[in-house]
């Protein structure tokens, strides 16, 4: 999947071939996140890729096959993030620059 | 969606993560590292308090260089403190720290509940979410303990979200995985079961996954499901590709959902209600006949999809086993795969017609496709295929194809992968003996397999081609005959010497006759291999030759010369050694009469499951098992002992020495290695390592040897010397020749402290002195047992006493075991014994008047709740006695409530730290029969029978 790489451990009477479409699903979300994803966005933004995977699956099972819903979660997310963000911009800029 | 995140990361970190990038070695990245966690380090400690965002970059930080491979030791604390803010994104990062970095610090997750606690009952759905998300993710006891009470509330309360909903199931089915004590099941089960109606198929989705575990536990609580999955699977696959919208997946409506559902359905047998089954059948048909629909789409996801689904409902059609229709069906449908263009498919299809092969219904449907199975073996670039397809072939063997498919298995082992060789090999050797007709086929099949693949035939293949031509008469001339001709082969592999000699020296007389076969030739042939081969077939081989001198007198002086040689009497190994001058000396001084009865052809072989499939099993794993021991073909029993043959010289032998005389490639007369130190002094000097004969690790010198950790079975006595203190807590627990060892112990509510006294018998010091105690099974989790160490010396005549503190946590079956080593006078010794300590010991006796005794009875009438027991006395019938002995059992005695006086009744409580079991027993005796009749009722049905047996062998 442009040049990431995936690895999935499953039970052997897991169902091979949708585990396959679970990891496709995974891609297809990053990808509309970060509008087509590469091995960059995800070790720069690695949170991001774990907020995204524990929407999809969490303990192991699938969660919400929904992209639509899935996506909604995030973007909800970001959004009180963008909020926070405003409220602390002027003093973390400022910081920002001093410390790296 | 605009990708709103990119900007707005800390710059701090994307510059930290450029550096790190940036570094061109390993030693530049290290250094960066360090530099930054020194950084981080002094930030976090310094005076200024950090704001939120600070603390956030900086726990991120440390986050990426954790998931660089690096130890992080520092920072939880931070994390903790993010995790109790209020900014959603400082909490998020929070709780991203400790789901990545769980630390069992007992301190930190007590903070860390705490605040999980405050979000899930913040009543914001963001942060419930992240709270169960991080539940879910650790997954922890601690967590378990401090939530799994709470988690199904969120779930079935109808105000909560349908995220919130979603990520409580599957949090909740995490902590059930992980500790399934901690979930209280409760009236809340059936309302997760009416999740499967749920308007959101998201809710649906994670539900399923939840039921699907929990009902594997408690089939009987959740059968509702069964009709509620069949209709919503229904509605599914009946559905055209737009209904469900966001749901369908490449046209495909809903394959995660589908395949959740037909995998709970395998949970159950086939639905008894006829409406409900005719249902499923048609939803079964349905996806079947989809499979031959044209695709909708050219793209991998959609035949993924739906071939996810077409595998999971053959799954479940072969899990029901009970619709010949659908079978051959779906037989059908593999055999379509079997041909297919994706490799995956036609491993998938391989795989699952393994286990169709083993339905009665399916079985001669499977057989039709063994052509194109046997193309796959010799074909499928891809090794894990050609193995799925030996499978298959395995599985599909019978009478009627086995000559085929054994010699298309050994024509494919001349190329296969060295990595399955060993595999094709064993399963050759058992389909050879399960199905043979004639045994010259068997012992054809089994030296072609030598003949092959030497090397990968196993020590279980060539005993037990031993085992069987000893054990038939009408194959032995053939064996000898074949083998003779098998060892002209200029270069012959090792064990196939083995196996000829072995078999020449038992029945080389048969094909004497023929003066090409004549004595002189089969030993100066079999004595050509001799210098080639390993110390093991040599000692084999001299075993051969004495055999020879008793068959044929006429070798005598030949062979008799080979053993004096210098090379042989001289030998540095001393089992060659051995052996050369003990039949040196038993050619020369034993008369031809002793000769030949020392020398005897060997016993037949007791009948027992075959070791190979024995081995099979272990290397194929419990999982793979099932398709190779399916009740239909192979009903006996597994034996775990299968691995170690018989040994026949114990059986026969008239002198003492005579395992020396037979074959030492055959096991030794294995003594239970841990009766031997208990029984008999004499046994274990024997026994002893030193003893041990210098053959090179054979199998059963590994099986003899436990590591240090391993401890062996109890001693036969273990049980009785257990049964002694079920109603007393002092006394003599074992002695022998050497040990005494003396028990003192009390026992109060769920406590009880024992005190175990070794008494050194001898005037010689033990060294290595080392008791431990042991917890068999699940016991660990149901009686906690802490053990003192003590001294590692225990002089001649001095005793040594351990303190043992005991906590019974919940009602336990079987007591632990004490495994007792030491040295004496250079031997190691090891026994184990049973602790005396059983379930009654946590009895607390309960006074209650006559009226209250039988009110509680009723309550406890559930056939389950009660054991009852008839038995013979052993002891003479004294009531008196009789009474001591239930009050030593722990029970109250409660006079005045059997109407009957002869009759005895007590009460009492045991105490566990998880529950508390009331107690009620009753026992009748019968003087005049010399009977008893005991019965116990109790609210749980294990204790009930396990104190019956208990109490029931003390009369």
């Amino acid at each position: 999947y442009a040049s990431l790489y995936f690895c999935c451990a499953i039970e052997d009477q897991d169902n091979e071939l949708i585990t396959l479409e679970i990891i496709h699903r995974y891609v297809e979300l990053l990808d509309k996140y970060f509008g087509s994803v590469c091995e960059l966005d995800i070790i720069f933004n690695f949170e991001k890729a774990y907020f995204i995977l524990d929407e999809f699956l969490l303990g192991g099972e699938v969660q919400e096959t929904s992209k639509k819903n899935v996506l909604k979660a995030i973007e909800q997310a970001d959004l009180l993030q963008e909020d926070a963000k405003e409220a602390e911009t002027p003093r973390s800029v400022l910081e920002e620059i001093g410390l790296t | 969606m605009p990708a709103v995140s990119k900007g707005d990361g800390m710059r701090g970190l994307a510059v930290f993560i450029s550096d790190i990038r940036n570094c061109k070695s390993k030693e530049a990245e290290i250094k960066r590292i360090n530099k930054e966690l020194a950084n981080i380090r002094s930030k976090f400690k310094g005076d200024k308090a950090l704001d939120g965002y600070s603390k956030k970059k900086y726990v991120c930080k440390l986050l990426f260089i954790f998931l660089l491979g690096h130890d992080i030791d520092f920072g939880h604390m931070e994390a903790v403190n993010l995790l109790s803010s209020n900014k959603y994104t400082e909490k998020q990062i929070g709780y991203l720290f400790i789901s990545v970095l769980v630390n069992s610090n007992s301190e930190l997750i007590r903070l860390i509940n705490n605040a999980i606690k405050n979000d899930l009952a913040s009543r914001n759905p963001t942060f419930m979410c992240l709270a169960l998300h991080c539940i879910a993710n650790v997954g922890s006891r601690e967590m378990g303990e401090a939530f799994a009470a709470d988690i199904p509330r969120i779930l079935v309360a109808g105000d909560s979200m349908d995220s919130v909903k979603q990520s409580a199931a599957l949090c909740l089915l995490r902590l059930y995985k992980a500790s399934p004590d901690l979930v209280p099941m409760g009236e809340w089960t059936a309302r997760v079961v009416h999740l499967l109606n749920d308007q959101h198929m998201g809710v649906v989705t994670a539900a399923v996954s939840l039921i699907t575990c929990l009902c594997k536990k408690n089939p009987d609580d959740f059968k509702t499901c069964i009709s509620l999955a069949v209709s919503r699977l229904s509605r599914i696959v009946s559905s055209a590709s737009t209904d469900l919208q966001d749901y369908t997946y490449y046209f495909v409506p809903a394959p995660w959902l589908s395949v959740k559902l037909l995998r709970l359905l395998q949970c159950y047998p086939p639905p008894e209600d006829a409406a409900v089954k005719g249902r499923l059948v048609e939803c079964l048909e349905t996806v079947l006949n989809k499979a031959q629909e044209p695709p909708k789409s050219k793209k991998v996801q959609h035949s993924n999809a739906k071939n996810a689904i077409l595998f999971e409902t053959i799954s479940l059609i072969i899990h029901y086993d009970s619709e010949p229709n659908l079978l051959v069906r779906a037989c059908n449908q593999l055999g379509q795969f079997l041909q297919h263009r994706e490799t995956n498919l036609r491993y998938l299809a391989l795989e699952s017609m393994c286990t169709l092969a083993s339905s009665e219904f399916s079985h001669e449907a499977v057989k039709t496709h063994i052509d194109t199975v046997i193309n796959a073996l010799k074909t499928e670039r891809d090794v894990s295929v050609r193995q799925r397809a030996a499978d298959l072939l395995y599985a599909m063997c019978d009478r009627s194809n086995a000559k085929q498919i054994v010699s298309e298995m050994l024509r494919y082992l001349e190329t296969a992968d060295y990595a399955i060789r060993e595999e094709i090999v064993l399963k050759v050797a058992i389909l050879a003996e399960k199905y043979a007709v004639d045994y010259s086929w068997y012992v054809d099949t089994i030296l072609n397999l030598i003949r092959i693949a030497g090397d990968y035939v196993s020590e279980e293949v060539w005993y037990r081609v031993l085992q069987i031509v000893t054990n038939r008469d009408d194959v032995q001339g053939y064996a000898a005959k074949t083998v003779f001709e098998a060892l002209q082969a200029p270069a012959c592999h090792e064990n196939m010497v083995k196996v000829g000699g072995y078999i020449l020296g038992e029945f080389g007389n048969l094909i004497a006759g023929d003066p090409r076969s004549s004595p002189p030739v089969q030993f100066s042939l079999l004595h050509s291999k001799f210098h080639l081969c390993s110390v093991a077939t040599r000692a084999l081989l001299l075993s051969t030759y004495i055999k020879f001198i008793n068959l044929f007198p006429e070798t005598k002086a030949t062979i008799q010369a080979v053993l004096r040689a210098g090379s042989q009497l001289r030998n540095a190994d001393v089992e060659l050694q051995q052996r050369a001058v003990e039949y040196l000396t038993l050619s020369s001084v034993a008369s031809t009469d002793v000769l030949a009865t020392v020398l005897e052809e060997m016993p037949p072989f007791p009948e027992r499951e075959s070791s190979i499939l024995a081995k099979l099993k272990r290397k194929k794993g419990p999982g793979a098992g099932s398709a190779l021991d399916d009740g239909r073909r192979d009903p006996s029993s597994n034996d775990i002992n299968g691995g170690v043959e018989p040994t026949p010289s114990t059986v026969s032998t008239p002198s003492p020495s005579a395992d020396l005389l037979g074959l030492r490639a055959a096991p030794p007369p294995a003594a239970p290695p841990a009766s031997a130190g208990a029984g008999n002094l004499l046994v274990d000097v024997f026994d002893g390592p030193a003893a041990q004969p210098s053959l090179g690790p054979t199998p059963e010198e590994a099986f003899l040897s436990p590591g240090p950790e391993d401890i062996g079975p109890p001693i036969p006595e273990a049980d009785e010397l257990l049964n002694k203190f079920v109603c007393k807590n002092n006394g003599v627990l074992f002695e022998n020749q050497l040990l005494q060892i003396g028990v003192k112990s009390e026992f109060r509510q769920n406590l009880g402290r024992m005190y175990l006294f070794y008494g050194n018998k001898t005037s010689v010091q033990f060294q290595n002195f080392s008791p431990t105690v042991v917890h068999p099974g699940d016991l660990q989790t149901q009686l906690a047992v802490q053990t003192k160490r003590v001294a590692a010396q225990v002089d001649g005549g001095a005793q040594v006493q351990q303190v043992l503190n005991i906590e019974c946590l919940r009602d336990f079956l079987t007591p632990p075991l004490l495994s007792v080593r030491f040295r004496y006078g250079g031997a190691p010794q090891a026994f184990t014994l049973k602790l005396p300590v059983t379930i009654n010991k946590f009895f607390q006796p309960t006074e209650m008047a006559a009226q209250d005794f039988f009110q509680r009875w009723k309550q406890l009438s559930l056939p389950q709740q009660e054991a009852q027991k008839i038995f013979k006395a052993n002891h003479p019938m004294d009531a008196e006695v009789t009474k001591a002995k239930l009050l030593g059992f722990g029970s109250a005695l409660l006079d005045n409530v059997d109407p009957n006086p002869e009759n005895f009744v007590g009460a009492g409580i045991i105490q566990t730290k998880a529950l508390q079991v009331g107690c009620l027993l009753r026992l009748e005796p019968n003087a005049q029969a010399q009977m008893y009749r005991l019965t116990l009722r109790t609210s749980k049905e294990p204790v009930s029978r396990h104190l019956c047996e208990l109490l029931a062998q003390q009369f």
